[in-house]
């Protein structure tokens, strides 16, 4: 890779990670072979400073597994993460803290992100407290400064999550991830469970904090109208790994990858009158214990041919820029248009 | 808001009215705390002088609760036996529910062959009823309340042990866990400050109704004559003065029962109240 | 009311229909007074968001809503009040004439009975079949819901398919006896992006090949947009506004449904604010006087408040409950 300007500030090559399936005895005493779900099957990526990168999938893809290989909430088996040239799985004991204070997670569910026993103010100020953020007496002031930043009323501090809404509890679980003054935030599926109206305020609210705090935001979500919107450049997985990344505005204008098409094609327009009676995509979601061979989306994919059911695909750059991994996208004579 | 939160609200207008448990067990508690604090305060004669004069008489504005065959006040008898039987509750409990809470939590948070080890304690454990399990320790160590203490103590302490264990496993799946763990938190903060709030409540419970079910097990081995040893004035030991007495004085032994009943009534409710106050909201 | 006389007969008539449930903070209305109807072979959307009372609305139709719960209004079907028929007469028209497609597949389905149980268990009940016939419907039934192999999968159990694949076997049980009105609440909410266009347009393929009337439940205004011929939109347990997909997408009428659709991410200008509605869904022990949406709404006046206001006509076919409707059609357009 040529010397970029800005080197990346978040690098991942081929990660890998398999949640063992236990086996029963009696499957043990019969030697069958052992089941893994193969959640991340090589994932490569890299961040730049102040991007948003969107990340999208289905179910099975491993969208969120990465997010939390990413903090090492999971450990992952193999591959490399490198965050600002440090590796990051090496970190141990106050280095590893100290990553933790870069790079925080927002989760998806209010409901279970904040401990149901603390009050908000305990919350806020446990995090400053643990990390010796402020001098005691300057904590008050920095809490009333991180709520504000959510715009939550100041009358927040003293109450419990449960007499919050969805969208207010989001807000705290972004006020706690700010706390430690991150400078990336990796937001796992951050407004799905809320109600669509409230979903803007916390999208806009992502959106302004951005901008005003210079961070780098990975948003993993499933919802395609999302990810177009707030996204630099997105990146769309299949079965663990990476199938098409590219500039967003090119690959919602010329998705080179069949999956992306698809993808694409399912998600439900909001222009009632361009319909269409046809399905995008046949088939199933294949399970991650059993990823077909070669390319992993063959088994639905209507341009499959002979060699993308022995080989598998890796990402290659495509003309015009972008990274796609297919084989019938890299051809040398132009794909059909679908 | 969903139907189905509707009609939880309905349920809960009914919750409300059945505070009263909790208040009601804690007067009962509360009184029997004071008994046992101040039982001199209380009682209206020496709980083990004779009185040859009075023996075997029936409950009367003298003796309320009748004499014993020796001519023992049974009311006073009873009351200094709250102070007896409410150290029984706490003793009985407290080895159990700390020890059991420290092996609970870390065989809950770590899992890994300590737990399986654990596992297997457990079954062993719970393969045996509980009451000739001590009954068997005190048999090898002798009579008397110590004793007793620390043969509960030894077996008492895995069903605490099994309870936090699985409420932490649970709590532990809860993304503020994981929360805590990506906001760089140590386990023992997480354990201690997070985990342990979050699961307590069952344990909490458990050991109320646990309170009550020592005293039955301490009046039961000093009604075997393996616990407190008479003339001491604990429950179990009244009763067993009077059991050749039934048909004849039947005082003696149903006031110190029906103390006990009453004792582990107010324990009970107040188990229940605190499972109430202490439900999570959502 | 439209005064063009409609040559599609109704199939489904709903005249203030009310749901009310008995609560601490006094009486709720999950669904307060809503009017709808639904003719022969189209698909209605009823959508909303969490506390619309849209769920609820589609249970209430065929009374599936538990104590303390208590129906109120009328749900004339055919011709036949749902709400005031007797028990018995409920049973025969439930599962027989009238089907419904739950979100959960996974707690739909009896987990200990295999798909052919089930089925015939429906069968069975609603059909003079006999076994032989039955079981030719029921392989009839998983081919038409595009199950691979339908012979062969009789005899799984459910938890053996997939979250697609459940919901197919769930429409193939609610098909059995060819019900003329589907009711589906959420049917594709829990599923993947690409499998939720498969059932949909199953969905849709069904309903031209049966004739069959649908009443859709969702929060999904993408999934409205491609399946739905009508759609009503709900908040508070009312109707805010009502009308053709096309028309009210193009020309919302209501303030809540321009918000709506204002605050979803466009094709507009990447990485600019949305457009978002301020406040949250209010709880249904506290509904302000008038109309329900005002604490929210950025076209509120006092006229707003006073009165629940009532659904007029804005259109051909097209009904607002919002005193502002005019303001609405001369702002910004919504997507």
């Amino acid at each position: 890779m040529s010397c970029p300007p800005e080197a990346p500030l978040l690098e991942v090559r081929n990660l890998a990670k398999a949640f063992p399936i236990r086996r029963t005895a009696l499957q043990t005493l019969r030697c069958t072979r052992r089941r893994a779900i193969h959640a991340l099957n090589g994932v490569s990526l890299t961040v730049r400073r102040g991007e948003t990168l969107g990340i999208v999938g289905e179910s099975g893809c491993g969208k969120s597994t990465l997010a939390r290989c990413l903090v090492r909430l999971i450990e992952a088996d193999a591959g490399t993460i490198r965050y600002d040239g440090v590796d990051v799985r090496q970190l141990a004991g106050p280095e590893r803290r100290a990553f933790n204070r870069r790079v925080q997670l927002i989760f998806q569910d209010p409901y279970s992100s904040l401990n149901p026993r603390m009050t908000v103010r305990q919350t806020l100020a446990e995090a400053l407290a643990v990390h010796r953020l402020r001098p005691s007496r300057e904590i008050p002031n920095r809490i009333a400064e991180l709520l504000a930043l959510v715009y939550l009323p100041r009358d927040a501090l003293d109450r419990y999550p449960h007499e919050f809404s969805g969208g207010q509890r989001q807000r705290i679980g972004i006020a706690r991830a700010l706390s430690v003054e991150p400078e990336c935030l990796i937001a796992d599926e951050l407004v799905s469970a809320l109600d669509v109206s409230v979903q803007a305020q916390v999208i806009n609210l992502l959106l302004e904090l951005q901008d005003r705090l210079h961070l780098t935001v990975l948003f993993v979500a499933h919802d395609l109208r999302l990810v177009r919107h707030i996204s630099h450049r997105v990146a769309v997985m299949y079965l663990g790994r990476i199938v098409e990344h590219d500039r967003t505005d090119r690959l919602f204008r010329e998705p080179r990858h069949p999956y992306t098409q698809a993808l694409l094609g399912a998600a439900p327009e909001l222009d009632p009158t361009r319909r269409s009676r046809t399905a995008a995509v046949r088939g199933e979601l294949p399970s991650p214990v059993e990823i077909p061979a070669g390319c992993p989306f063959h088994p639905r994919c209507p341009h499959a041919f002979e060699v993308c059911r022995s080989q598998r695909p890796e990402l290659d750059r495509r003309r015009g820029g972008g990274w796609v991994a297919c084989h019938l996208a890299m051809a040398p004579t132009p794909p059909t248009t679908l | 808001m969903r139907a189905a939160a509707l009609e939880s609200r309905a349920v809960g207008r009914l919750r409300r009215q059945v505070r009263a448990p909790l208040i009601t067990g804690a007067l009962i508690i509360g009184l029997s705390l004071v008994l046992a604090a101040l039982p001199g305060w209380f009682a209206p004669y020496d709980p083990l002088a004779f009185d040859y004069a009075a023996l075997l008489q029936p409950p009367s504005l003298a003796h309320p609760f009748g004499t014993d065959n020796f001519g023992r006040d049974i009311l006073s008898r009873v009351i200094w036996g709250y102070r007896l039987d409410m150290q029984i509750a706490f003793f009985g409990t407290v080895f159990p529910i700390l020890f059991g809470c420290l092996i609970g939590a870390l065989v809950g948070y770590y899992g890994g062959w300590p737990d399986v080890v654990f596992g297997r304690v457990v079954d062993a454990v719970i393969t045996f009823p509980f009451l000739v399990l001590v009954i068997a320790i005190v048999a090898v160590l002798g009579p008397g309340l110590i004793n007793m203490y620390i043969a509960v103590g030894v077996v008492g302490w895995v069903f605490y042990a099994r309870l936090l264990r699985a409420e932490i496993r649970i709590q532990k799946q809860q993304d503020y866990a994981s929360a805590g763990k990506v906001m760089g938190y140590g386990d023992a903060r997480i354990i201690l400050r997070h985990l342990l709030p979050n699961a307590i409540t069952p344990v909490l419970v458990f050991w109320m109704t646990d309170m009550a079910l020592v005293i039955l097990l301490g009046s039961s081995l000093g009604y075997l004559g393996l616990g407190a040893q008479p003339p001491a004035a604990e429950w179990g030991v009244l009763i067993a003065d009077g059991k050749n007495f039934m048909s004849t004085a039947w005082w003696i032994s149903i006031f110190p029962g029906l103390a006990i009943v009453l004792t582990g009534l107010g324990f009970s409710l107040i188990g229940d109240g605190i499972a109430d106050l202490l439900r999570p909201q959502r | 009311m439209t005064a063009a006389r409609d040559p599609v007969p109704l199939a489904l008539e709903i005249r203030g229909l009310t749901t009310s449930f008995a609560t601490a903070e006094g009486v709720v209305r999950a669904v307060d007074g809503i009017d709808l109807e639904l003719r022969t072979g189209e698909v209605l959307g009823l959508v909303g968001e969490s506390g619309s009372g849209k769920s609820v609305a589609l249970r209430s139709l065929v009374r599936l809503v538990r104590a303390p719960g208590r129906i109120e209004g009328q749900a004339l079907w055919l011709g036949r009040d749902l709400i005031a028929m007797p028990e018995a007469d409920l049973l025969e028209v439930r599962g027989k004439e009238i089907a419904m497609i739950f979100q959960e597949p996974m707690t739909a389905l009896n987990p200990v009975l295999t798909v052919r149980q089930q089925i015939d268990e429906n069968l069975k009940a609603h059909t003079g079949l006999g076994r032989a016939e039955r079981a030719r419907r029921a392989i009839e039934l998983l081919d038409l819901v595009g199950i691979p192999s339908a012979a062969e999968r009789l005899n799984d159990y459910p938890h053996q398919f997939s979250g697609g694949m459940r919901q197919r076997v769930m429409i193939a049980i609610a098909l059995a006896s060819e019900p003329r009105l589907l009711l589906a609440d959420e049917p594709t909410t829990a599923l993947d992006v690409t499998i939720q266009d498969q059932i949909l347009k199953l969905l849709l393929e069904l309903r031209d090949r049966l004739g069959m009337s649908v009443i859709l439940v969702t929060h999904d205004l993408g999934v409205v947009a491609q399946t739905c011929d009508r759609v009503a939109v709900m908040y508070a347990g009312r109707i805010m506004e009502v009308g053709p997909v096309v028309e009210l997408f193009r020309n919302p009428r209501h303030a809540y449904t321009w918000g709506l659709l204002g605050s979803i991410p466009g094709a507009g200008a990447v990485r600019q604010p949305l457009r978002s509605i301020e406040g949250t869904p209010p709880s249904l022990a506290d509904l302000p006087p008038g109309c329900a949406f005002a604490p929210r709404c950025a076209f509120v006046t006092d006229a707003c408040r006073q009165g629940r206001p009532a659904l007029v006509a804005v259109g051909p076919d097209h009904r607002s409950a919002c005193v502002h409707h005019d303001r609405v059609a001369r702002s910004d357009p919504a997507a």
